[in-house]
């Protein structure tokens, strides 16, 4: 009777240390994220008007707006989509429901899973090698799109094929059983399904793409290019690349416009987040399943 | 007992029409487990045939055998033949599709697709091509009414039909086949998670249906077997212990399995 006690009360003291570490470490994953956010727009939101965000860098960028860099950031991160997504999501919809179990759609998998790991770094000069030089597309944003596209397509194909995955299969059974074919099965329950999942995924790999900078800056970002790109095949200024620029290559820079800079690239990117975050809600409440 | 004795004994008594021909069936699933061996049994038109015995005999694999629905499990062995109306739908070439048209299933549990009521009932006449909106709608009332649901559902038929409670959904499942006009409806288990009440319904359903439809029933209790079998099939091990006229089979089984499972000795 005497050691069952200890024991239970050793499972309590187990018990309560775990649970003190565990909410400690999600404590501790929010800290930073809290303090950089609210840091930067401490530091950056006396920067922000509408001069700063309509207006083109004036005297070496120390003045001032961004625009270029805002309208190049938009333009890369919709070529990213355009190129990515379609492909992505047909990939993902190969893997999820036609691929057989083989060596070689494992290899695939396997495949998709080193692409995520790649530093992109290594994405850049890819794209360097392969579309600004041996494609003759030079430093553009055709370029700098493809180059993005290739570092989100993993993202983009893992979250689909999960989402894919996660419709009961007995929606499928029962599609089929009705005289479904595979593709109005896919097309008409499976895909409505996934989509608010699909989304997510594309909203965070699109994120992603438009807030590297290592991708962009040998394939279409221009250090300074006070005017809006007329055609794909244009270089542009854009956020990320920006803001490393004034930050390290720009002697007596202003603070203030860093930060600023920093503002406007943190909102647009937590801005797609939050849309992102608002579909899986609602798509969770109207779940049926 | 081989498929020409229940042959002669069923046409005996009646002029019989057989709708489904099985011929040596046997079904090997890929864990190496044989679920059907050497089965034969005709399933007549206009009656329901009731396949029982207990769990894992093969009852479900010979249901979904007869609308290759096993084309999307793991079967590696399959032979034998299954003819309906005079065509082998295990051939390779035949269109099957089609075949699950003239082949309705309602599972074990009711699984209503995640749209409305009404689009789980078209759902099934849109993928066959149908777009005329009068013979969709018609489609809706006369499957729902044959499925005994219309007069709880007719005025929510926009609501998302898992809002339904689960007897509706089931029935709401038999109405879905039923709006596709098979020929043939395979029923497993239809009514085991549903309450005594609305089991009542789908059985009512089924003899009112019967004599347009061609019924094979697998019966979550012996009681139902003997409520609603016009034949019945005594299935052990994958193999058909005994086939025969269901009061037959229920009140004078003749082999000793049969007799001891019928009788609750065993299962």
């Amino acid at each position: 009777m005497k050691r069952l006690r200890t024991t239970s009360e050793r499972n309590k003291l187990v018990q309560s240390i775990g649970f003190t570490g565990l909410s400690l470490a999600a404590l501790i994953t929010v800290i930073p994220i809290v303090l950089v956010v609210a840091y930067i727009f401490w530091q950056g939101s006396p920067a922000i008007s509408w001069e700063f965000i309509s207006g083109f860098p004036r005297e070496g960028m120390r003045a001032g707006g961004i625009l270029p860099a805002i309208v190049g950031t938009f333009w890369l991160t919709l070529g990213t989509g355009i190129i990515a997504v379609p492909l992505g999501i047909g990939a993902a919809i190969y893997l999820a429901e036609y691929a057989p179990d083989t060596n070689w759609t494992r290899a695939i998998r396997i495949a998709i899973i080193n692409l995520a790991g790649i530093p992109s770094v290594v994405y850049g000069l890819f794209g360097l090698g392969l579309f600004v030089l041996f494609l003759q597309f030079g430093t553009s944003i055709v370029a700098g799109s493809l180059t993005l596209a290739i570092m989100t397509l993993p993202i983009i194909i893992s979250t689909t094929e999960e989402a894919l995955r996660a419709v009961p299969n007995s929606f499928r059974v029962v599609s089929i059983s009705l005289g479904g074919s595979k593709w109005q099965t896919i097309r008409r329950v499976v895909l409505p399904q996934a989509l608010p999942g699909i989304l997510t995924g594309v909203i965070l790999g699109l994120e992603r793409a438009a807030g590297e900078t290592a991708p962009i800056l040998f394939t279409v970002a221009a250090f300074f290019l006070p005017r809006l790109p007329t055609s794909i095949l244009d270089a542009t200024m854009a956020l990320p690349y920006h803001l490393f620029v004034i930050s390290t290559q720009v002697p007596g820079m202003p603070i203030q416009i860093q930060y600023g800079t920093a503002v406007v690239l943190l909102t647009f990117v937590l801005g797609m987040n939050s849309v992102a975050a608002v579909i899986r809600s609602r798509a969770r409440a109207r779940r049926q399943w | 007992m081989s498929s020409t004795e229940v042959h002669t004994a069923s046409s005996s008594a009646l002029e019989i029409n057989n709708k489904i021909f099985i011929e040596g069936l046997s079904v090997g699933y890929s864990d190496g487990t044989e679920s059907l061996r050497d089965v034969s049994l005709v399933v007549p038109d206009h009656a329901i045939t009731v396949l029982f015995g207990p769990a894992g005999g093969g009852k479900s694999t010979l249901l979904r055998t007869m609308n290759r629905l096993n084309d999307l499990a793991d079967v590696v062995r399959l032979s034998g033949h299954v003819w309906l109306d005079g065509i082998d739908i295990l051939d390779p070439s035949i269109d099957v599709i089609s075949l699950r048209r003239r082949v309705g299933i309602v599972f074990t549990q009711p699984v209503v697709l995640p749209m409305t009521i009404r689009q789980n009932l078209t759902y099934g006449l849109e993928l066959a091509g149908e777009r005329s909106r009068n013979r969709l709608e018609e489609a809706v009332e006369q499957s729902l009414r044959a499925a005994a649901l219309w007069e709880e559902v007719s005025d929510r038929l926009d609501d998302p039909a898992v809002a339904l409670s689960g007897g509706q959904q089931q029935r709401l499942c038999l109405a879905r086949v039923l709006a596709l006009e098979p020929e043939v409806i395979l029923l497993d288990e239809p009514t085991s998670g549903l309450d005594p009440i609305s089991t009542g319904k789908v059985e009512a359903s089924l003899q009112e249906l019967k004599e347009h439809y061609t019924f094979v029933l697998v019966p979550h209790s012996i009681q139902q077997a003997a409520r609603t079998a016009d034949y019945a099939a005594f299935i052990l091990d994958g193999q058909i212990i005994e086939y025969a006229p269901g009061k037959q089979i229920f009140t004078h089984p003749q082999d000793q399995r049969t007799e001891d499972y019928v009788e609750g000795r065993f299962g």
